[in-house]
C-alpha cells in the first residue's frame, strides 16, 4: 500500500509552488492513499519487455523554414501583464538582496 | 428556427429564407432566456457575434462563394483562445484575461464564417467529468437541471441540448467531448490525435488533448470537423495529411459489409442496465443495416484508467507551471519586498481549484526522482499495451464500439467528494486518447429506468475518422426511424424567463 504523509505533500506542494493550508495538506495526504493504490495497478502489467509510449505520433524533429513571420507586438505581448514597466514585464524580486 | 440542425440552418441561409443576423439574434435571445438556469456560457459575445453575422450576410449579398456552415452560430469551449475575448479555461487564475491571439481552431472558424456566440463553461483546465470543477459554478443538464451535463465540456454539450447553439467546439483529453455528448443526448467527436491543431488550446495533457466538433446530428459534426481540421505549421504534432472525408461518410451512412467490433471489456458489470439495453438495441439496428457484429477483446483496457491518472497529471504538472503570475493572469501577494517565489505560491494557492491542485501534486509525485519508473514509466508501458490491443482488434473489425459511459447523468454534488468514483466515468472513453485514435459518441436513446440519454461510442483507427461517421450516420438514421423524431425533441422544455 502506497501513501503520502502530510510532510510528503508539503514538500510536493513546495516543489509545485503552491501554498497550502494545514487542512488541505492533511486531506490531500488522506486522498492520496486511495488514489495511489488505484493508479499503482499499472505496475501489474508494465513488464521490462514492454516499450514505453510517450506520444501517439512517431514524430521526430519537425522543422519549418527559417523565415521571419509576424508575431505579437510588444504591446500585445504585454496586454495581459499583471504589472509592466518600460515595455517589459515587471516581476517581483527574483534574487536575494545580497546577490 | 433554433431547433433546426446546423445544416438545415445553412440551407435556409443559402436559400435566403433567413439571415445570419436573424439566426444569431435568435440564439442570443434563447441564451438570454434559458442560460440563467443552464449556465452553459461563461461569456456571451453579443457584439462580436452580431458583427461577424453582419459581415457574412454582406458577403452573401455580394455573391461571394461561402463555406457550407457560413453564417451558422457556434459555442466555443473556454479553453480555446479568441483574440480580445475573455478566456479562462474555467479557472480563477485566468479571470479577466483577454488573449492577444486566436487559436488555430478560431482562425479556421472565422475563415469559414462560422459565428462565435461566446465561451462555454468547463471543468477548470478541462480536469473533470461534470463541470463541477469550474471556478465559475457548475453547468446544468437541460434534461434535468439537478444533474451534471458531463465534463469537462459540459457547457458546450448543454448549449447544444438547450438549443442555445447548433454547433460547439470541445476538447477531449480522456472523454471531455464524448462523455458530455452521451449524457446530454448530443453528438461529439474526438478526431484522431493531430487531426485538429492544438495551437491556442490551453494545454492540459499535451499528448492526449484533442479538439473536436460537437453538434446535434452526425452530419453537422462532420461539417464542423472539416471546417476545423487540417495541418497547422504552428502545431508540430498536427498531421500533415488530407483530412478524412467525414462529410461524404456522414452523407452516405452505408455500413453494408462493415465489421463492427464490440469490446468485451467495455460492457457488462458496472454498466447501468438501461445503458446496456440501449447499446444492445443499437447493435441490432446496425446489424439490420447490413453490418456484421463481432466480439473483440482488449485485455489491457482495464489498466487504462490507472495509466491515464498518471500520464495526464504528470503532463499537467508540467503544463500548468506556466501559470506563474509573471506575464499574464492573476497575481497575488505582490507587496513590497515579496519574492517572486512567494508571489507564485500565493497566486497558485488562490488561482487553482481543488482538483487542479490534486492533479498537479499527483503529477509532481509521479515524475519525481525515485518514483518515475514505478509510476509515469509504468503508465507509458500500459499506453503501449493499449495501443497493441487496439491494433490487434482492428485486424478483426473496421470500428470498435461500446457504451460511451457506464451510467447516465448523475446528480450535481453526488460524486464531487469522491475522486475515484468521478474518474470511473471515463473508463470507456480513455483508451481512445491513450492510443491517439478517433472516437465518437452519439445518442442511443433513453435509459428506461431514469429517462436520461445514453451514448453509443464508435472508435476508429488513426486517420480513419470517416468510418465513425459512416457507422454514426447509419445508427442515427435507424434510430430516427424508430423514434419518429430526434431524441432532443423528447427533452423537457426549459421554461426560462
Amino acid at each position: 500500500m502506497s501513501s503520502l504523509s502530510r510532510d510528503d505533500v508539503a514538500n510536493l506542494a513546495r516543489l509545485a509552488r503552491i501554498e497550502m493550508s494545514e487542512e488541505e495538506l492533511v486531506s490531500l495526504s488522506n486522498e492520496f492513499t486511495v488514489i495511489l493504490d488505484a493508479v499503482a495497478r499499472v505496475q501489474e502489467v508494465a513488464g521490462a519487455d514492454v516499450e514505453p509510449t510517450s506520444h501517439p505520433l512517431p514524430l521526430r524533429n519537425v522543422f519549418r523554414p527559417d523565415v521571419v513571420v509576424s508575431s505579437l507586438t510588444p504591446d500585445e505581448a504585454l496586454s495581459g501583464a499583471p504589472a509592466q514597466e518600460e515595455s517589459r514585464f515587471r516581476v517581483p524580486q527574483i534574487l536575494g538582496e545580497e546577490a | 428556427m433554433i431547433h433546426l440542425s446546423a445544416s438545415e440552418m445553412a440551407a435556409k441561409l443559402v436559400a435566403g429564407e433567413t439571415s445570419s443576423v436573424a439566426l444569431t439574434q435568435a440564439h442570443l435571445d434563447r441564451i438570454a432566456a434559458v442560460d440563467n438556469d443552464v449556465h452553459a456560457f461563461l461569456f456571451v459575445n453579443t457584439e462580436g457575434a452580431l458583427e461577424q453575422a453582419h459581415a457574412v450576410d454582406a458577403k452573401r449579398a455580394a455573391g461571394e462563394k461561402l463555406s457550407p456552415l457560413a453564417g451558422v452560430p457556434l459555442a466555443l469551449k473556454d479553453v480555446m483562445t479568441q483574440k480580445g475575448v475573455p478566456t479562462t479555461a474555467g479557472s480563477k487564475i485566468l479571470e479577466g484575461w483577454r488573449p492577444p491571439y486566436d487559436s488555430t481552431v478560431v482562425t479556421n472558424l472565422k475563415n469559414n464564417d462560422i459565428v462565435i456566440l461566446g465561451k462555454t463553461n468547463m471543468d477548470e483546465f478541462a480536469m473533470g467529468s461534470s463541470t463541477e470543477n469550474s471556478a465559475y459554478g457548475p453547468t446544468h443538464n437541460p434534461w434535468d437541471l439537478t444533474r451534471i451535463p458531463g465534463g469537462s465540456g459540459g457547457g458546450s454539450s448543454a448549449a447544444l441540448a438547450a438549443f442555445e447553439a447548433p454547433l460547439a467546439i470541445g476538447t477531449d483529453t480522456g472523454g471531455s467531448i464524448r462523455q458530455p455528448a452521451a449524457v446530454t443526448g448530443t453528438v461529439g467527436v474526438k478526431p484522431t490525435y493531430g487531426g485538429v491543431s492544438r495551437f491556442g488550446l490551453i494545454a492540459f495533457s499535451s499528448s492526449l488533448d484533442q479538439a473536436g466538433p460537437c453538434a446535434r446530428t452526425v452530419l453537422d459534426a462532420a461539417l464542423l470537423h472539416e471546417a476545423i481540421a487540417g495541418h497547422d505549421p504552428k502545431d508540430s504534432t498536427s498531421i500533415n495529411a488530407p483530412v478524412p472525408a467525414v462529410v461524404k461518410a456522414a452523407k452516405s451512412g452505408d455500413v453494408k459489409g462493415m465489421k463492427i467490433g464490440v469490446v468485451k471489456e467495455l460492457n457488462g458489470d458496472g454498466y447501468q442496465s438501461g445503458v446496456r439495453t440501449r447499446f444492445e438495441e443499437s447493435l441490432e439496428l446496425l446489424a439490420a443495416a447490413g453490418a456484421e457484429i463481432v466480439e473483440v477483446s482488449a485485455p489491457n483496457f482495464e489498466y487504462a484508467l490507472a495509466a491515464y491518472y498518471l500520464i495526464a497529471p504528470s503532463e499537467c504538472s508540467s503544463n500548468l507551471a506556466r501559470f506563474d503570475a509573471m506575464r499574464y493572469g492573476l497575481r497575488v501577494g505582490d507587496v513590497d519586498g515579496a519574492s517572486a517565489e512567494s508571489v507564485m505560491n500565493l497566486t497558485r494557492e488562490v488561482g487553482f481549484g481543488r482538483e487542479v491542485k490534486r492533479r498537479i501534486i499527483l503529477g509532481t509525485y509521479a515524475l519525481s526522482s525515485g518514483y518515475y519508473d514505478a509510476y509515469y514509466g509504468s503508465a507509458q508501458k500500459v499506453r503501449t499495451l493499449i495501443t497493441q490491443d487496439f491494433n490487434k482488434a482492428f485486424e478483426k473489425c473496421d470500428v470498435m464500439v461500446s457504451p460511451t459511459c457506464p451510467t447516465t447523468a448523475f446528480k450535481i454534488g453526488e460524486k464531487s467528494d469522491d475522486p475515484i468514483a468521478m474518474y470511473l466515468n471515463d473508463i470507456a472513453t480513455i483508451p481512445v486518447n491513450m492510443a491517439g485514435i478517433g472516437g465518437m459518441s452519439l445518442p442511443a436513446g433513453l435509459a428506461p429506468e431514469d429517462g436520461l440519454p445514453v451514448g453509443f461510442q464508435i472508435m476508429a483507427p488513426a486517420m480513419q475518422d470517416q468510418r465513425m461517421y459512416l457507422v454514426g450516420a447509419a445508427l442515427e438514421a435507424a434510430l430516427l426511424t424508430k423514434w419518429g423524431a430526434p431524441l432532443l425533441s423528447m427533452a423537457p422544455a426549459l421554461v426560462g424567463k
